[in-house]
């Protein structure tokens, strides 16, 4: 039904078109979820938004063709293309809370999409839109669709986005990521709703997404992308179980697996940003490791109890206060990683906040080695823990200095810390280490700008190491990174916690990531401890309720696909 | 959403007692108010009599309290220069600069909101970089050189408006007003666009501002992806929106069209409160300075005060409460 | 030097953008005709002994009976045109860049600690900028200038006249820079970097202006180049009201009020001529400032 052949889309810039996509080929049939898959940068949006005809400016379809039924799409005048839009093609985006317009009721842009498109009168639009509401899921729906979109959680916004997407009964709805931004409960309710839509409705889908999960769930037939080109289509199964070409095979080997643990990732073949160099930074390990010659430090915290206070909104209630952190109490083994899992808000983030001294605890007590770890407020600039405790963050665009150069950015523990007084040992020192996370030397004279994600995560975990911490806190280190991407870095993880006897407190959303790093685990929900013990046992033997749920929701992939 | 108004209402209220707090300071301490209000030849025990009737001597707390309650009672002291009361000078001006404000706010909105959306929806336009340019040279032509250009084409050259004073007025319930003879609006047209020029460049360039940000949102791309007319697109959807943060600043600019008021009024001697005040300045009439400080800072408050009401029936998220 | 040129992308947007390579040109060539005044200038205006009253209303070189010596005409006292304009461009610019820098360095260092410590700091200097905000700035300007005309002896008025309008326009374009810096700070306290600077236990003035500063210097060299230009518009405002400075010491908008007296009458180019350099300064800051917002908000291209 959709029929995209030879397609490419050119960006004009200042030194030439740049290709984003290059001769694509793709077939949906009606009632098929054709899944799009590829790691960033690879031209999978593109595609989508040359569908719909909305690819942003300046970038144009440089030639190809797209056909949708009998009608050639590219052939329309902007004015018959735009009436296309909502009526054939329709589109969800990621992003639910900012994919509504704020002002307007759910009502409002319901029956304005479907006034757009039928001749019906405003209360049969009304009827028609009551009905959608109801049949994807949303309870009370006449009551509710007069409410405005701040006023729905994330997941029913997301339905709302939906049903707008529906509301005019189109063919095809290209599905941009359309899970990214939920929490794995939320989003298997979404992908059952995408799948029983394509069942009954017979709508095509075309479900971009970098998550092989989600693909491996619910596509019928998968197209994989890398640098703007399609590499592989066919069957899921086919496609993923058997991968022909050697990208497929390496970003499979590159998914960790949930039913398993397996000691280091495979790396893709082509590992195409850590270098291989002869001394592997040699040099840093030795100074690493001439450092003070104490046993591996654990941590332990108890009764640990986080309560904000909500923002006034009425001058006679009190505010809501909310609590993050609900009597939280547990030990982190000297020279082990600690696995921290929970969906948003279960207080993950908040926890290593207050363990680093950035949020000071309304209760409790932390320990860190044999020593008290004093909170926030009676945490001294100068206190040990300091530079014993150390931390990796999620976004590695947001944790360097985009003005700091790198050799700036891994002095900086040195001199504070005072461990290496002479600027140009730090530097010679700093080289090294960039050598050990397997960064080219001359990174020392440049801006985080000129790196990669996986590369700035590198420099960061870097700079954290170079404080000789004893005690590592790792939040989501790889939740923004590339599958293959989070294989490298995570491999580097394991690494140098053996290396150098690291304690790590490793947080993070993803269950099979927790799993293939974590010795033991906590399972968090709403700011309360679910479940806590040795790993293996708790991912083969779970005992809560909520654990299992959390197992059951995340997508898998049929065990017999793996070839590793 | 009743407090958040009340919680604008007490801010406003010590902006308030800080400007009060302000003229007070410059009654209290420019110069000696009883070398100012006495002759050369009154004694120096009549002075101190003088002094102590005032209540020169109490303590500073208490004299400003006294301040602020007869500021409220509508009393706001005697001039330096003409003895007069300063209530009245000021009622006298306030209808000429409200009047020329009001208008030059007007042409600034009329002007520039519509040539802010045109711009931002065609920015590559040849028209739109037109306008860009000129309203490049709007903000950086000075407010008084307009004037005087004003006064030259239309006054001196081609004789078709006057230059100077307000023409014809009524006096309507103690407001005079010229809005009600032509010879008025012929008075008010020169002065009013003079004032208005410089607003209405900061209006249209952030009305772009605003409005770019807006069509560049994923609301505005799902809603294009839902194929919503292009028009109601841009008036219901994006224009909406862009209001939001384009009423605040007009609040704002409000304050500001006032205060440039001074410069108009000096260029076409339009016989409003700014003009009062910059002969005031000349003459070290603190009382006069002062009383329009703060009845400067009233309106600004006050128009600041309704912008937020506004702000409230505009958007939902302020009034209606969140859900779970 | 291409391949250079090429890669920083500012340096690229500027050689493709006629309009500002114009407004550089003029502004640099207006900065330094009047940084080198007593040099490149025919007379000295300050000095009465260097012009001749039998000089007076001389019109520029393309009008009938002009003296050649003197290219745009000279006033009714004799005074050659350029050389004042060149003087007046002087103060002006030096009372503009002068409150310029004393805005920004108040501002900023108020607007980068009330949003790196929030709380009641961040409070107290907001409240502070309502009022001040209550206030716009030719009011602030007037205002202070009248209270220094209160307090200080006529005299030392005199002498003191260039910093009073300085302080004057510097005071009232602090908010500026304040909430700018502001808004700016609170949104890299949110990055990870300067948690992680905090985490370290690194000092909060090394924090403020090693780390934070320099992030977000692009808007606020935005907000200099357009309130240099409004600096410089103030000022030109009160002298223009003859508030600001007296006639001996003429700035650009000094001589325009003087000008004024002769609208009327044939005489155009004293009161024109001095007009057309204000504006042309004031656009061609303006373009500049207008092409570095798009250097560094690049979706308003």
């Amino acid at each position: 039904m959709l029929t995209i052949k030879d397609l490419s889309v050119k960006f004009p810039s200042r030194f030439g078109d740049v290709t984003a996509i290059e001769d694509v080929d793709l077939k949906i049939r009606p009632g098929e979820i054709h899944g799009l898959v590829g790691e960033s940068g690879a031209g999978k949006s593109t595609v989508g938004a040359a569908v719909i005809g909305l690819i942003s400016t300046p970038g144009y379809i440089a030639k190809g063709e797209i056909t949708l039924g009998d009608t050639d799409l590219r052939a329309l005048t902007p004015e018959q293309a735009h009436a296309v839009r909502g009526d054939r093609i329709s589109m969800i985006f990621q992003d639910p809370q900012t994919s509504l317009n704020p002002l307007m009721t759910v009502e409002d842009q319901l029956i304005e999409t479907i006034q757009t498109h039928s001749a019906v009168s405003y209360a049969e639009a009304q009827n028609r839109a009551v009905d959608l509401l109801e049949e994807i899921g949303i309870k009370n729906a006449a009551e509710r669709i007069k409410s405005y979109p701040h006023q729905f959680s994330g997941g029913m916004r997301q339905r709302v986005v939906i049903a707008l997407a529906l509301c005019t009964d189109p063919e095809l709805i290209i599905a941009d990521e359309p899970t990214t931004a939920l929490d794995v409960a939320v989003q298997q309710q979404v992908l059952d709703l995408l799948r029983d839509l394509a069942d009954r409705r017979n709508i095509a889908f075309l479900l971009i997404t970098h998550d092989i999960g989600v693909i491996a769930q619910i596509a019928d037939r998968v197209t994989v992308m890398r640098n703007g080109k399609t590499l592989e289509s066919g069957e899921t199964a086919q496609v993923l179980g058997h991968p022909q070409h050697p990208y497929t095979v390496a970003l499979m080997d590159a998914v960790p697996p949930l039913d398993h643990k397996i000691p280091r990732f495979r790396l893709p073949v082509e590992d195409d940003i850590a270098v291989q160099s002869k001394t592997k930074g040699a040099d840093a390990k030795a100074w690493l490791l001439a450092g003070e010659q104490t046993a591996p430090t654990g941590l332990s915290v108890n009764n640990l109890t986080m309560r904000f206070r909500g923002t006034r909104t009425s001058l006679w209630q009190k505010p809501d206060s909310f609590t993050a952190l609900d009597d939280v109490s547990f030990t982190v083994r000297p020279g082990t990683i600690m696995g921290l899992v929970g969906e948003s808000g279960s207080g993950k983030s908040t926890l290593a906040r207050v363990l680093t001294g950035l949020l000071h605890p309304s209760a409790g007590e932390m320990t860190l080695g044999d020593a008290n770890l004093p909170p926030a407020k009676q945490r001294s600039r100068h206190h040990p823990s300091r530079r014993l405790m150390q931390m990796v963050f999620q976004d590695p665009y947001s944790s360097l200095n985009a003005r700091h150069k790198i050799g700036a950015i891994l002095a900086e523990p040195l001199w504070l810390y005072g461990l290496v007084n002479d600027a140009k040992q730090r530097r010679a020192l700093a080289m090294a280490m960039l050598d050990l996370v397997g960064m080219p030397a001359d990174s020392i004279d440049k801006y985080p700008h000129q790196f990669s994600g996986g590369q700035r995560q590198r420099i960061a975990v870097a700079r954290a190491i170079l404080a000789r911490p004893k005690f590592l806190i790792c939040d989501e280190p790889t939740s923004a990174l590339d599958v293959s991407i989070q294989a490298q870095v995570l491999n580097l993880l394991k690494d140098l916690q053996a290396t150098f006897g690291l304690t790590i407190l490793f947080i993070t959303h993803n269950m099979s990531v927790a799993r293939q790093m974590a010795d033991d685990m906590i399972v968090l929900r709403n700011g309360k401890i679910e479940e806590t013990g040795p790993s293996e046992a708790l991912f083969s033997k779970p005992a809560a309720p909520y654990t299992r749920t959390l197992l059951k929701l995340t997508p898998k992939m049929p065990p017999e696909w793996r070839t590793a | 959403m009743a407090y958040f108004i009340l919680k604008r209402l007490i801010q406003s209220v010590f902006v308030m007692l800080a400007v009060a707090f302000l003229a007070f300071s410059l009654f209290r301490f420019v110069g000696d108010p009883i070398t100012q209000m006495t002759g050369v030849e009154t004694s120096v025990a009549d002075q101190e009599r003088l002094r102590e009737e005032l209540g020169l001597n109490d303590p500073f707390i208490t004299q400003f309290v006294r301040f602020t309650g007869d500021m409220l009672q509508g009393d706001f002291g005697f001039s330096y220069r003409t003895r007069q009361p300063v209530a009245e000078m000021i009622a006298d001006r306030i209808p000429a600069t409200l009047e020329l404000g009001i208008v030059a706010l007007l042409i600034s909105l009329i002007v520039g909101v519509p040539a802010g959306v045109y711009t931002a929806l065609r920015p590559r336009g040849v028209v739109s970089q037109t306008i860009l340019m000129t309203t490049l040279i709007g903000v950086s032509v000075p407010t008084f050189v307009i004037g005087i250009m004003l006064i030259f084409l239309f006054g001196v050259q081609l004789g078709w408006l006057p230059t100077f004073g307000r023409g014809g007025t009524v006096q309507i319930g103690g407001w005079e007003s010229s809005f009600f003879t032509v010879d008025g609006w012929r008075a008010l047209i020169l002065p009013a666009i003079t004032l208005g020029v410089y607003q209405l460049t900061l209006t249209m360039r952030l009305v772009r501002a605003e409005m770019m940000e807006v069509m560049r949102s994923d609301y505005i791309r799902f809603a294009t992806a839902r194929g919503v007319p292009m028009r109601r697109l841009y008036f219901k959807h994006a224009l909406a929106n862009t209001m939001i943060p384009v009423i605040t600043i007009i609040g704002l600019q409000f304050g500001g069209v006032i205060a440039f008021s001074i410069v108009t009024e000096s260029v076409f001697q339009w016989p409003g409160m700014g003009l009062l005040f910059l002969e005031s300045i000349r003459f070290v009439d603190i009382p006069v300075m002062g009383v329009y400080l703060v009845v400067i800072a009233f309106f600004f408050v006050l128009v600041n005060l309704i912008v937020d009401m506004l702000y409230v029936a505009i958007d939902p998220r302020l009034r209606v409460k969140d859900a779970a | 030097m291409i391949a250079l040129l090429k890669r920083n992308e500012a340096v690229w947007l500027f050689v493709h953008s006629p309009a500002a390579i114009i407004a550089a040109v003029v502004a640099i060539a207006i900065i330094l005709g009047a940084a080198f005044a007593p040099w490149v200038a025919l007379v000295d205006p300050y000095d009465l002994s260097s012009f001749s009253l039998f000089d007076g209303l001389l019109p520029p070189v393309w009008e009938d009976g002009a003296n050649p010596k003197y290219l745009l005409g000279t006033d009714d006292q004799g005074r050659d045109m350029i050389s004042s304009i060149l003087y007046g461009a002087r103060l002006s610019l030096f009372i503009g860049l002068a409150a310029m820098t004393i805005a920004t360095v108040l501002g900023v260092s108020l607007g980068l600690a009330a949003g790196y410590y929030g709380g009641r700091f961040d409070a107290i200097v907001m409240r502070i900028a309502d009022v001040q905000l209550a206030l716009p700035a030719i009011l602030t300007a007037l205002l202070i200038d009248g209270i220094a005309r209160g307090l200080l002896p006529a005299d030392i008025q005199q002498e003191l006249r260039v910093w009073v309008l300085t302080l004057a326009i510097a005071l009232s374009l602090w908010v500026n820079f304040a909430r700018t810096a502001r808004a700016s700070t609170l949104v890299q306290m949110n990055k990870d970097y300067v948690q992680a600077a905090i985490m370290m236990g690194q000092r909060p003035i090394r924090i403020m202006f090693v780390h934070i500063f320099p992030n977000i210097l692009g808007p606020l060299l935005v907000i200099m180049t357009v309130d240099l230009a409004s600096a410089i518009l103030l000022e030109a405002t009160l002298s223009f009201l003859g508030i600001g400075l007296p006639a001996d010491s003429p700035s650009l908008g000094t001589l325009i009020r003087i000008g004024m007296q002769f609208l009327l009458s044939g005489e155009w180019w004293i009161l024109w001529i001095p007009t057309l350099f204000l504006v042309a300064l004031v656009v061609s800051i303006n373009v500049l400032g207008d092409f570095l917002r798009d250097v560094f908000n690049p979706r308003l291209r």
